[in-house]
């Protein structure tokens, strides 16, 4: 195979194209900085309280989580809050300033070239050079403006809706350490230091999963996400493993400048590369067969939610398919199936989002579903669209999140104030809550217009752009008109879950009982703000990428042109290697539709369609009584089935968790205890002679033994040394 | 070494001054031996203090190594030869390279930490313990500077007998069972070995000329390709009991379950990497072509991939926490062994890394359960849940600790792995593959304990009396900690370091006796060659002949 054939060098491209990075190191360390800080903080707060409960503190043995979070709001020192809440969103608003500096000076270099910074000699052995190295490229820095510019946001939220939390500092020392690690995972200059942060940010969002580990609940849920993502990670090791054999290094540079010399188009070196990644990228991402982990994740606080399993962390994937387009467009293989993959997962989360009750669940479902159409866009080798509904989503997707938490709060304190102890996360109990929150109702219609795809706002341009170049993908297969009716099919779901969703929360009547009903409050403004903010960028966030073609068309006749747009263009030198191969192997799209008209004539079909399934939707649900939770009676047939997640769970359970655990047991049971120990200890029975041994030990002589012994041997080797 | 500036060169310089080289090793070696009249006739409340203090001072001194041994210089330094059993060609001859000087680190490292770390769990027979301990220092420091093979094989038995008295005296409640059971395992596997050891200097006898057990003379012996094979089964099985390698483990369980705290870290951190070092200082190089066959390496290779996920399920299912650390030992060194036996830089670099990660994170992980023993008195993993609450400290040393050793990328855990696995892939891409697996199941196994121990509710009342750390606790774990760490985020010194070794090895076995290892034979050869020629032949011939 020439294609394992090992490149003589491969020097890396150092420090081009004009752009010279403002202190990069420090965007990274500032989040570092402040999980250090945080951190001793938490773990002094964390000492004291560990100390009264010792000593017989307030909280009962037997206090699960919900309590425990609102417990001891009075023994709450200021000190452990006033400065994780100055650090927290402090040191993000640092490294958002900072990555927003480099991208004017990337913006106005007009940079091409990836600068390469090279910190310390990681992992030498001889035949592996691999150095602690960061690459800021267009595609990077795009990355790096979402986490730090959402996450600066989320943040700030987090002030709000964490206050009466006793483990404070402890969530903002891990939300801090989680955006290093998701910067160290965008900036990683090669697979290895990409997979730094990549296991990282599992890590933060296992303890922050988990950051209410006293239920069990939650605490598996955090186990879960750990264990599944780490299948997808084996992935990765492997992909790894035969990037390493075929090009003898693991840097990007080396790699992907190298890679359509040295790998053969469609071959299957190429392939497996393309599939162990994409098993990589399916387990961070939440895409079938691995997705089931993300909506257990909802156990975690709802900001963490917003900022790692909608805006960032789960979008690595899609991250990683763009980084390694080369790879892909290599492989058509490989990006067929990113496509089919993105496609199924996107139809199938959003049925069942649409029978879930739990608002959370809703968006959680529908985040898979929403990552699923990242995936068809990078798999059909659209790139710059898959990135940029991974932009636009962070935006709507976090003020989603961001609102169902404000909801959630004001539930909760509802519920807590009038001591019922009813879900503050079902929809049924909610209702007519538009009353109460008018900010928050407000900026989540947008984001559900958004994410429904109705123009203008910022979902339109992205989910739409997405779906077009996967039903122009019709010259590539057959294979290709079928996974556009599912994005068409997914996108109308979604317009309808998402409306229902919003009816059932802040239309019709107030479900929570009118003592409940006069408890709830609009969030305090460090909590509506950042709503405020993400729904601006719900609605402009689209505008950033609107196609020449589009413009052309309307400034300059009917334009079927080749796309171009401000994010297609910028994000062009990292995608340009792909694009020119799958130009040269597959031929261009055919820039129409499947069912006729070019992209302009598409989009009006598109809204046109979601509008009306959102108004349909509205009108079902605002007509329809609902139940509170306490009395609905449980869904049946196709309802039951879906409301049951397609018993995906119980199928694992049963097919692989019980098996294994079983397999376990008779090993070692049967093999260790009894084959192999039966052998050894038939064997150790015949030589009881040794038994005198042991009785030695009981004589309590022992110490004279061991002195003579010691003695003997001292004198034995001294004196021949000597 | 372009980083080791010019405050290194003053270190050695300084260490230079004292001689620090002619005696540094003879030092390391019999110091700790030389503790145990003090330790037996001291009081008894003393004696754990005195060796603290005598195994704190021998690791400051040890520290001098690092920069005494200089990664650009020859492959073994600091050797020394003298005549030990002159008429059997025994030589009490010492010598260092990258891999020992590693592993005599660790060795003073941690037992210090061991010793602090579980000062309250020893309260019998203090000064026997402590004595014993000592002397299972001599015998690991001996197992890896020892450059004379009979040499090397006293102290490979000499380390049997402390610890043998160490599980059988100080341990649980079936202490006896599990002593017998350690000392019977490892002692057949080291008798064959002896047979081995001794046919070998035959045959190199009648190679050479003059008889010797010296490692250099010994090295390039001719022997056929079934002799090898025979003595690399002899070999193979005294180390592979020692790893151990699945299925010659069962041993390993019992015996850290029983053992005290400090045998057991001392036992995961150090004993079982005398086994691993085996493999790489003396089979690979002694059977090349042995260790090459592809029937041969193929087995240990599935061995060593068996191991991995046959000891990492069957850790998943166990109810004593020290038995399930007890088991991810035995599959983290399977690691090793398909790193070593895939014979290729990375992997033999891997290995040695997860050798050095293992000992740092395991030691760790058996002190940590030890403190949890201390404060519960009970090992039942299910008898735990929701001590992040009452003991954060704790928590947070051990979260990060068990993530070191499920490899988190960052941790020592990771490099070592990676490397390992990366270097199995170049050559046996599908075992990789399989062994990869094993680190899923180890989030599977690792995990629950966690999640068991320090999460879930708070709801038993002798849970919530349990005491955080320390101060003495944190000093011992502190110094754990930061390795795992600094080793993940910047092992690059150490692999300078291990590469002369690694590199040496592979080029001995796959260029046909060149390299450095070919060098230093070379270089050590010719003048004992006239020495041989003058004195020592006629009288090993006279004594040899007899039999």
């Amino acid at each position: 195979m020439t294609a394992f054939a090992l490149p003589e060098s491969t020097a890396v491209a150092q420090a081009a194209g004009g752009y010279d990075p403002l202190l990069p190191g420090l965007i990274l360390l500032l989040p570092l900085l402040g999980f250090a800080i945080n951190g001793s903080l938490a773990l002094t707060s964390g000492i004291r309280s560990a100390r009264a409960l010792r000593l017989g503190g307030a909280d009962g043995a037997g206090s699960d989580a919900h309590d425990g979070h609102h417990q001891d709001h009075a023994r709450v020192v200021p000190m452990t809050h006033r400065l994780p809440s100055l650090v927290g969103p402090g040191v993000m608003a640092g490294a958002f300033v900072l990555t927003l500096l480099n991208f004017l000076r990337m913006l106005g270099a007009g940079a091409a070239d990836p600068v390469v910074l090279t910190y310390w000699r990681w992992m030498p052995t001889g035949t592996l050079s691999l150095d602690a190295a960061l690459q800021i490229d267009p595609l990077s820095i795009i990355m790096m403006m979402v986490i730090t510019g959402v996450g600066f946001l989320i943040h700030l939220f987090s002030i709000g809706y964490m206050k009466e939390d006793p483990g404070y500092p402890r969530y903002f020392a891990y939300l801090n350490l989680f955006v290093f690690f998701m910067l160290v995972l965008v900036t990683g200059a090669s697979f290895p230091v990409m997979f730094v942060g990549w296991e990282g940010v599992g890590l933060c969002s296992y303890l922050l999963i988990g950051f209410w580990f006293q239920d069990r609940e939650k605490a598996d849920a955090g186990k879960k996400a750990f264990i599944v993502n780490r299948i997808g990670d084996v992935g990765l090791l492997m992909a790894m493993f035969l990037l390493f054999v075929s090009f003898g290094t693991l840097d990007y540079q080396g790699i992907f400048e190298a890679a359509p010399n040295t790998l053969i188009y469609g071959g299957g070196v190429v392939t497996a590369i393309t599939l162990f990644l994409l098993l990589g990228a399916a387990g961070k991402s939440a895409q079938v067969p691995l997705y089931v982990w993300l909506p257990d994740a909802m156990a975690g606080p709802t900001p963490v939610s917003a900022l790692i399993h909608a805006a960032t962390m789960v979008t690595a994937g899609v991250y990683l398919v763009a980084r390694a387009s080369v790879l892909f467009a290599l492989s058509p293989v490989g990006s067929a199936a990113v496509a089919t993959v993105g496609a199924i997962t996107a139809l199938f989360a959003a049925t069942i989002a649409l029978k879930q009750v739990d608002i959370k669940k809703v968006l959680a479902y529908s985040t898979v579903s929403q990552l699923g159409f990242m995936f068809m866009g990078v798999g059909v080798g659209a790139y710059a669209a898959g990135v940029f509904h991974l932009m636009t989503h962070a935006f709507f997707k976090a003020l989603l999140f961001l609102g169902a938490g404000a909801v959630i709060h004001t539930m909760h304190h509802a519920f807590h104030a009038t001591h019922r102890d009813w879900d503050a996360q079902d929809m049924r109990n909610m209702g007519g809550l538009r009353h109460a929150m008018k900010g928050t109702w407000l900026f989540m219609w947008i984001a559900t217009l958004a994410i429904a795809g109705i123009w203008p706002f910022a979902g339109f341009f992205s989910k739409d752009e997405i779906i077009w170049y996967v039903g122009t993908s019709a010259p590539f297969g057959p294979l290709y008109i079928v996974l556009w009716g599912m994005a068409v099919a997914t996108a109308l779901l979604t317009a309808f879950y998402m409306t229902r969703m919003m009816i059932l929360t802040f239309h019709g009547p107030q479900r929570m009982g009118k003592e409940e009903a006069k408890h709830l409050h609009e969030s305090p403004p460090v909590m509506l703000i950042p709503l405020g903010v993400l729904a601006v960028l719900s609605i402009v966030g689209g505008w950033i990428n609107v196609p020449t073609s589009v413009r052309a068309s309307f400034f300059g006749g009917f334009g079927t042109l080749p796309m171009s747009a401000w994010l297609h263009d910028w994000l062009a030198p990292v995608t340009a290697a792909a694009d020119a191969i799958r130009l040269e192997q597959m031929g261009a799209y055919a820039y129409q539709s499947p069912v006729g008209g070019g992209h302009v004539t598409w989009g009006f079909i598109a809204t046109g369609l979601a509008l009306a399934v959102v108004l349909v939707a509205s009108r079902i649900f605002l007509s329809r009584p609902i139940q509170v939770a306490e009395l609905d009676a449980p869904p049946t047939g196709l309802g039951k089935v879906l409301y049951n997640k397609w018993y995906v769970d119980e199928l694992y359970d049963r097919t692989i968790v019980r098996p294994v655990v079983g397999l376990s047991r008779f090993f070692w049971r049967t093999v260790d205890r009894g084959i192999i120990d039966g052998t050894v200890n038939a064997v150790g029975s015949v030589s009881r002679g040794f038994g005198w041994i042991g009785s030695l030990i009981q004589t309590g002589q022992l110490n004279t033994y061991a002195f003579i012994l010691a003695l003997g041997a001292l004198a034995l080797l001294g004196a021949l040394v000597l | 070494m372009v980083p080791l500036c010019s405050k290194a060169l003053v270190m050695t310089a300084i260490l230079q001054a004292i001689g620090f080289e002619h005696w540094i090793l003879h030092t390391l070696l019999w110091l700790p031996m030389l503790g145990i009249p003090v330790l037996l006739s001291a009081r008894e409340e003393w004696a754990g203090k005195i060796a603290l203090g005598w195994t704190t001072t021998l690791f400051v001194l040890s520290l001098g190594l690092w920069w005494v041994y200089d990664p650009a210089g020859p492959l073994f330094q600091l050797t020394s030869v003298r005549p030990w059993l002159g008429l059997w060609g025994i030589d009490y001859a010492l010598g260092l390279d990258g891999m020992s000087l590693f592993m005599l680190l660790l060795t003073t490292f941690i037992m210090p930490v061991a010793i602090l770390g579980a000062f309250r769990y020893i309260r019998q027979r203090q000064r026997a313990f402590y004595a014993l301990l000592m002397l299972l220092q001599t015998g690991i420091v001996g197992v890896f500077v020892a450059m004379d093979l009979f040499l090397f094989y006293v102290f490979f038995e000499l380390t049997l007998v402390p610890m043998y008295f160490i599980v059988g005296i100080w341990g649980g409640e079936r202490r006896i069972y599990a002593a017998i059971k350690f000392f019977l395992y490892t002692a057949m596997g080291s008798l064959l070995m002896l047979v081995g050891i001794l046919y070998l200097y035959m045959q190199a006898r009648a190679a050479n000329g003059f008889g010797s057990f010296h490692y250099l003379d010994l090295l390039g012996t001719p022997l056929s390709l079934t002799e090898q094979l025979w003595l690399f089964g002899a070999f193979a099985l005294a180390f592979a009991i020692k790893v151990p390698l699945f299925p010659l483990h069962t041993w390993l369980p019992d015996a850290h379950v029983e053992a005290p705290t400090p045998g057991s870290v001392v036992l995961a951190a150090v004993l079982l990497k005398m086994g691993t070092y085996g493999f790489i200082r003396f089979v690979l190089p002694f059977f090349p072509e042995a260790s090459q066959h592809p029937t041969v390496v193929l087995i240990m290779m599935s061995l060593g991939v068996a191991g991995i996920l046959y000891a990492a399920l069957v850790a998943a299912v166990q109810p004593d926490a020290k038995k399930l650390v007890a088991y991810t030992s035995v599959a983290h060194m399977g690691f090793v062994v398909i790193g070593i036996f895939a014979l290729t830089v990375n992997g033999v670099q891997g290995a040695l890394v997860v050798m050095i990660s293992h000992g740092i994170t395991t030691g760790a992980l058996f002190l940590l359960l030890g403190m949890l023993y201390e404060r519960r008195h009970t090992r039942e993993i299910e008898a735990f849940g929701g001590l992040a609450r009452v003991a954060p400290l704790l928590a947070t040393a051990f979260v990060l600790t068990a993530m070191a050793s499920i490899g988190v990328p960052g941790t020592s855990g990771f490099v070592g792995e990676f490397l390992a696995l990366l270097g199995t892939f170049e050559r046996f891409p599908v075992l990789a593959f399989l062994a990869a697996i094993g680190v899923i199941i180890a989030a599977f196994y690792m995990l629950p304990m966690v999640q068991k121990i320090f999460f879930n509710a708070l709801d038993r009342e002798e849970n919530r009396t349990v005491s955080d750390l320390s101060a003495r606790e944190l000093v011992v774990l502190s110094p754990l900690l930061v390795l795992m760490l600094v080793l993940g985020v910047y092992p690059a010194p150490v692999l300078d370091r291990l590469a002369p070794t690694v590199d040496a090895v592979i080029t001995w076995v796959e260029e046909d006796q060149g390299g450095a290892l070919g060098a230093a034979v070379e270089g050590y050869r010719r003048p004992r060659a006239d020495l041989a020629a003058t004195i020592a032949t006629p009288l090993t011939d006279a004594l040899i002949v007899q039999d």
